[in-house]
């Protein structure tokens, strides 16, 4: 099909102070197809989709729309032009019905204001093209699931006749039936000649809908692909930035480990899921072992990683520590079991930026002995002492806000505050992202000499080869449940955890289009 | 200026207290303008006792400090607290009538029994505020606000409205009398002070208290349980305004069911930001309350002294609180400081989108 | 497909009319458990003290609370969009007084009266730019706005300042006899109170009819989503706080007008008897639901409630506050329940 593309961009670049988010990346979207955009964290995904719709002004780049150059200031800009974005978080108002919700800012004005049975008549015309004219626009919008809600946000992109529908991240809250519905409802929309967008980070969903891919890495363009130009293994391997070959030559030096797995194991947590987040998963963790959890974005590594911890509270299964059952509801406790949980996301639930280097080092040790015992300043001052010269912290300068600091050296007080507190088991999610190579190197040397002391680890990581590197067993997630489990050793190479998350089910991938055809 | 007295300058300047300073002596300045011995001190012979226009600013301190205190610990934490003023009432009510039925005007018994009665139910008032907030999770606002409502409604019903006075001279003392020469009542406001300075920054109390206000997440994360600290926070504030109460009742030793205490909130926030503290929560500064209180009551002192009708005074501090909130509000900083950055370009628009604070479960 | 799709027109019959009925209406919910609550004090009263039912006692109630009821419809605005404005009560008594010294001094008393709205209205705005533009969060914008009003209104008077006994501004409390009744028992109204009536009808229009009260809701139920979907926010909260300085200034004309004088004292407490009024009608005070009429059940409420206090004589005035301050914080907890309940 020789079609022109509905929105072509061109050299996008986009920089924020210190990190330059979109690097010279070509993007176009086409009439008629699903196109899915792929990538990493810090790929630049939601990035781009963002200066496409007016949220972000472009530092360098050209947007054309159906050949037009334009500059959108401001989404309700991107709205009037023909583009739709529904995000992951259903940006519908709740306490509204479903039909006003379909119709806000669009509502039918008459002399005596707004004819709501007017109103109310498109909003179920567009409800209709999306196989919705049953439902009562009437009802309130709460009182429907998720996924019809995200029918609605999408009906909202039929009342404005959009050419371009973005789809972020749809499917993370739905079930598989309901992603069936809705993948029949891109098709269809697709098929009446809508160009479509559709980022996600479920693999098997992204191939069984998209006809064109790209992937982006670290802020630049890495490839567009037509669906069936490309494998899976091959396109895992863009996204991670390494190819197959190299992957297959990233080797464990770690010798099979000859751990005693009969013992008691340190934690254990049986059936353990949350609705969203999580399916029901087992794990065992042995004490001084290091367990590394591999996979993609929002595979549910962090996810389980919290419900080890306590951040969140499990819906289901059971935890036990040291065989004794256990309540792990809030950091709190999981900190009083001696699990210590050093978060990916430093920012909002890392540092307390305006408290000082000393602060924020003996905060979780404070916090566990209550307000009323505070640590004495000689204690301090050695917690301080030990952990600014082990993690080699640059200023070594205690009384500073920690928010003057680098990312870098964030990274490694934040490190400190949780060493600090002597835990028999560490969690380190992403420990070494957003850092200098220096300070990379510095960690991991640090985890591999703990875990020597009898510490256990779980250590999480996008980077695959830092997790067959330093891992003794490799814990595998995808699409929120764990999919194998590899005991590390001298055979074991990234590409075997690739072609674990690549692997998929085919019968999912052809339900759809048998249904079609009948 | 050598290098190391542009820094100790530049330090002190930039210590945010600073302009509570430099307000109060220009405040001072302009009353010495209109009466050149404004500022003497004199001392009563017999007595021994300090007397003089600043004298009387101390004394008229102390009630404002010890909110001002309270509210610094509450507003740390991220909340607010609209009832200080009618807690500072109900105390005062119901140590009047105490001490009314006790009759006797010189004991000693009675005027702590009409003490403890006072903390005690302005700390339990408090209490209450800090249940509501942090295990019900209503807003710090509308609970103070119930608060502010029913706590005088209270007064009243303990006064059964009138504005009961009684006798008793280890009560009166304390706002009337002197110690070492200067009023009792500021040296009790001060001891107090430093005794709260001591349990909030010897203990982890502060340390945790501004964690919360800074980032209820990640403190969250640490292990911090915010419950019980929001709640010693808000009684902490009920005790204070409780003294505060007794400070006010005991000058004239006669509580004003509708003027005592009166209005006193925005005094105690004022005081608060001048002082350093940022109304949104996170790090605070009792030094800086204490500066603020002072300035405070200068400036009342001043109003009167210069012949300014004190009705103008509220309008006056509602302007500055208005003015310090657009200071302190981020479009004016990034402004000012894009000012400063004359080299950088300016920031590209990006459409802000509102964030609302975590709510973060205890 | 799911479940709780109907894919077909419902299949008729009474069952599955009530259910839709059910549905729509259960959001007016709390304003119905409102009016049942006023229904019920009218009720009680009647059989309490006697002499609640009747043409007198309805009109007073009417008439002495008209000023409630459009502080609180004014406070409805603000509200619905997740804010709120403690400033009302200081709003009167500033636009009173300075509308009273206008006319003593010689202005045409309507012209006052407009002055009146609209320095309600330069408040209002005082306050939307300080809370959309500045971040400034709403309760404390409107408390330096309400301590603003209440200090300058101190510095125009102290005492009261009474308008001229044949003063043009005193017909908005003419009462006009609809049903003359033996002895004093009379159906009364009066323009106060039609303006009041008038203000609410058109308030209900505006919420429910145009683009403007739509976007109010929106923005109650989720700002960020009003944002994405391209309402203008910004404008909208502005507007709605200007809305409610308006309507704080019509109500400090209907309230001078009633007693003829107005003072710097006026108004004390009142934002707080608003506030309860729009709570009690069923309005949440995060933002996204509640109905004017609703507000105007609350007034009511509020207002049969001060009357049988009143009448009671057992109870003391003082109480008046605390009973107040019990019932929002009542309702209050109340909404807190159901919503902690529906998030399980």
């Amino acid at each position: 099909m020789d079609r022109p593309p509905i929105v072509e961009m061109k050299g996008i670049s986009i920089e924020f102070p210190g990190v330059k988010a979109l690097d010279d990346v070509d993007f176009r979207l086409f009439p008629g197809e699903v196109h899915s955009l792929l990538g990493e964290n810090g790929a630049g995904k939601s990035t781009l989709i963002k200066a496409l719709t007016g949220v972000y002004q472009l530092d360098s780049g050209t947007i054309l729309v159906e050949g037009e150059e334009r500059r959108f200031r401001s989404t309700a800009e991107a709205q009037a032009a023909g583009i739709a974005t529904v995000y992951q978080e259903i940006n519908l108002c709740p306490n509204l019905t479903v039909g006003e919700n379909v119709m806000l800012g669009h509502e039918v004005r008459k002399r005596f204001g707004i004819d709501w049975r007017a109103t109310h008549r498109l909003a179920t015309e567009a409800l209709a093209k999306l196989g919705l004219g049953g439902l009562d626009p009437r009802r309130p919008l709460s009182s429907i699931s998720l996924a019809l809600q995200q029918l609605v946000a999408i009906s909202r992109a039929m009342v404005i006749n959009a050419k371009v529908l973005i789809l972020d991240e749809p499917t993370s809250s739905l079930d598989a039936a309901e992603v069936a519905a809705l993948f029949r409802i891109i098709r269809q929309l697709r098929d009446e000649g809508v160009a479509i967008l559709f980022v996600s980070h479920f693999l098997d969903q992204v191939f069984a809908i998209s006809d064109r891919l790209t992937v982006l890495r670290n802020g630049r363009f890495e490839g567009e692909y037509l669906r069936g130009d490309i494998d899976r293994a091959t396109l895992i391997s863009k996204m991670i930035g390494k190819d197959l070959d190299a992957l297959k030559a990233l080797g464990s030096s770690q010798p099979t480990a000859a751990r005693d797995r009969s013992a008691t194991p340190l934690l254990t947590a049986v059936g353990i899921g949350r609705k969203g987040a999580l399916q029901p998963t087992d794990i065992d963790v042995h004490p001084g072992e290091v367990v590394g959890f591999a996979g993609l974005l929002g595979s549910g590594r962090t996810e389980l990683a919290r419900l080890l911890y306590g951040a969140d509270r499990p819906d289901s299964g059971q935890v036990l520590v040291n065989g004794e059952p256990t309540h792990l509801h809030t950091p709190a406790d999981g900190l009083e079991h001696g699990i210590a949980y050093a978060t990916e996301n430093r920012r909002d639930d890392g540092i307390i930026g305006d408290l000082t280097v000393r602060e924020n080092l003996i905060l979780a040790v404070q916090a566990g002995r209550g307000w009323a015992r505070p640590l004495p300043r000689r204690e301090q001052d050695e917690i301080v002492r030990e952990y600014l010269t082990m993690l080699n912290v640059r200023p070594a300068d205690p009384d500073r806000p920690i928010k003057e600091l680098s990312g870098g050296n964030q990274q490694k007080v934040l490190l400190g505050r949780w060493l600090a507190t002597n835990p028999r088991l560490l969690i380190l999610d992403e420990p070494t992202r957003g850092i200098d190579v220096g300070a990379k190197a510095e960690i991991q040397e640090e985890v591999a000499q703990l875990a020597g002391d009898g510490m256990s680890v779980i250590f999480i990581s996008s980077e695959i080869e830092e997790v067959v590197r330093l891992s003794e067993r490799i814990v595998v997630l995808k699409d929120h449940h764990k999919v194998g489990e590899l005991v590390n050793g001298p055979e074991v190479t990234a590409q075997q955890i690739v072609e674990l998350i690549a692997e998929h089910d085919d019968s999912a991938e052809h339900a759809p289009l048998s249904e079609e055809a009948a | 200026m050598n290098n190391r007295a542009r820094s100790w300058v530049s330090g002190v300047v930039r210590r945010q207290y600073f302009w509570g300073i430099v307000g109060i002596l220009v405040l001072l300045m302009l009353n010495t303008i209109k009466k050149p011995d404004y500022l003497a001190i004199t001392m009563n012979p017999a007595t021994g006792n300090l007397a003089g226009n600043l004298i009387d600013i101390l004394r008229a301190a102390a009630p404002i400090l010890m909110i001002a205190i309270g509210m610094a610990l509450v507003i740390a934490t991220g909340g607010i607290d609209l009832s200080v003023g009618s807690l500072m009432v109900v105390a005062g009510a119901v140590s009047m009538e105490f001490l009314k039925a006790a009759g006797d005007a010189s004991s000693v018994g009675a005027m702590l029994g009409a003490l403890g009665l006072a903390l005690a139910l302005s700390g339990i008032l408090g209490a209450v505020n800090g249940v509501l907030v942090s295990v019900v999770g209503l807003q710090p606002f509308v609970t103070t606000l119930v608060m502010m409502l029913a706590g005088r409604g209270v007064a009243k019903v303990i006064t059964s409205g009138q504005n009961t006075s009684a006798s008793n001279d280890p009560f009166r003392w304390i706002a009337n009398g002197y110690l070492f020469g200067l009023p009792a009542v500021f040296l009790i406001a001060i001891a107090i002070v430093v005794l709260v300075s001591l349990v909030v920054r010897r203990s982890a109390l502060g340390l945790m208290i501004e964690a919360i206000g800074i980032n209820p997440q990640a403190s969250r994360m640490a292990g911090v349980k915010p419950r019980g600290l929001i709640i010693s926070v808000y009684t902490i504030g009920g005790v204070l305004a409780g003294i505060a109460g007794v400070f006010a009742v005991s000058s004239a030793m006669t509580v004003d069911v509708s003027r005592t205490g009166y209005q006193i909130e925005l005094d105690a926030i004022l005081a608060v930001v001048i002082g350093g503290t940022a109304l949104i929560g996170g790090k605070f500064s009792l030094g800086g309350a204490t500066v603020g209180a002072m300035l405070i009551a200068t400036l009342d002192k001043t109003v009167v002294f210069l012949g300014v009708s004190s009705s103008a005074t509220p309008a006056f501090k509602a302007a500055v609180i208005i003015v310090i909130c657009l200071l302190q509000s981020k479009r004016v900083r990034t402004f000012i400081s894009r000012r400063r950055a004359r080299g950088t370009p300016p920031p590209r628009p990006v459409e802000p989108l509102p964030v609302r604070k975590e709510e973060v479960p205890a | 497909m799911n479940a709780t799709t109907s894919t077909r027109p419902p299949a008729g019959g009474f069952r599955d009319l009530t259910g839709r009925v059910w549905q729509m209406n259960r959001r007016a919910l709390p304003t119905m458990a409102a009016l049942v609550l006023f229904v019920g004090m009218l009720g009680y009263g009647e059989l309490a003290y006697g002499r609640i039912l009747q043409y007198n006692t309805m009109s007073n109630l009417l008439i002495n609370n008209a000023h409630l009821i459009l502080i609180a419809v004014g406070l409805t605005f603000v509200i619905l969009m997740g804010g709120i404005d403690l400033s009302v009560g200081a709003v009167i008594a500033f636009a009173s007084v300075a509308g009273v010294m206008l006319v003593n001094a010689g202005w045409n008393p309507w012209l006052a009266a407009v002055m009146m709205v609209a320095m309600g209205a330069g408040f209002g705005a005082i306050a939307g730019a300080l809370i959309h533009h500045f971040d400034v969060q709403p309760f404390i914008a409107t408390l330096a706005t309400m301590f603003l009003a209440r200090g300058l209104a101190s510095m125009l008077s102290t005492v009261p300042e009474r308008l001229p006994a044949d003063s043009a501004l005193r017909l908005v409390n003419h009462s006009f006899k609809l049903i003359d009744g033996p002895k004093v028992n009379d159906l009364v109204i009066t323009p106060g109170v039609i303006v009041a009536g008038l203000v609410v009808v058109v308030s209900v229009f505006v919420l429910h009819r145009t683009r403007f009260g739509r976007t109010v809701y929106a923005i109650g139920g989720s700002e960020q989503s009003a944002q994405m979907m391209g309402l203008p926010v910004g404008q909208t909260k502005v507007l709605a706080y200007v809305i409610s300085g308006s309507l704080a200034g019509i109500a400090a004309v209907v309230y001078t007008s009633r007693l003829g004088a107005a003072q710097n004292i006026t108004g004390i407490g009142w934002e707080l008897d608003a506030i309860a009024a729009t709570v009690i009608g069923g309005a949440l005070l995060t933002g996204g639901a509640g109905f004017v009429l609703g507000s105007v059940v609350g007034a009511l409420v509020i207002g049969l409630m001060t009357v049988l206090i009143t009448r009671d004589g057992g109870i003391p005035p003082e109480a008046t506050t605390i009973i107040t301050g019990g019932i929002l914080l009542v309702f209050v907890l109340l909404q807190r329940g159901i919503i902690g309940r529906n998030r399980q």
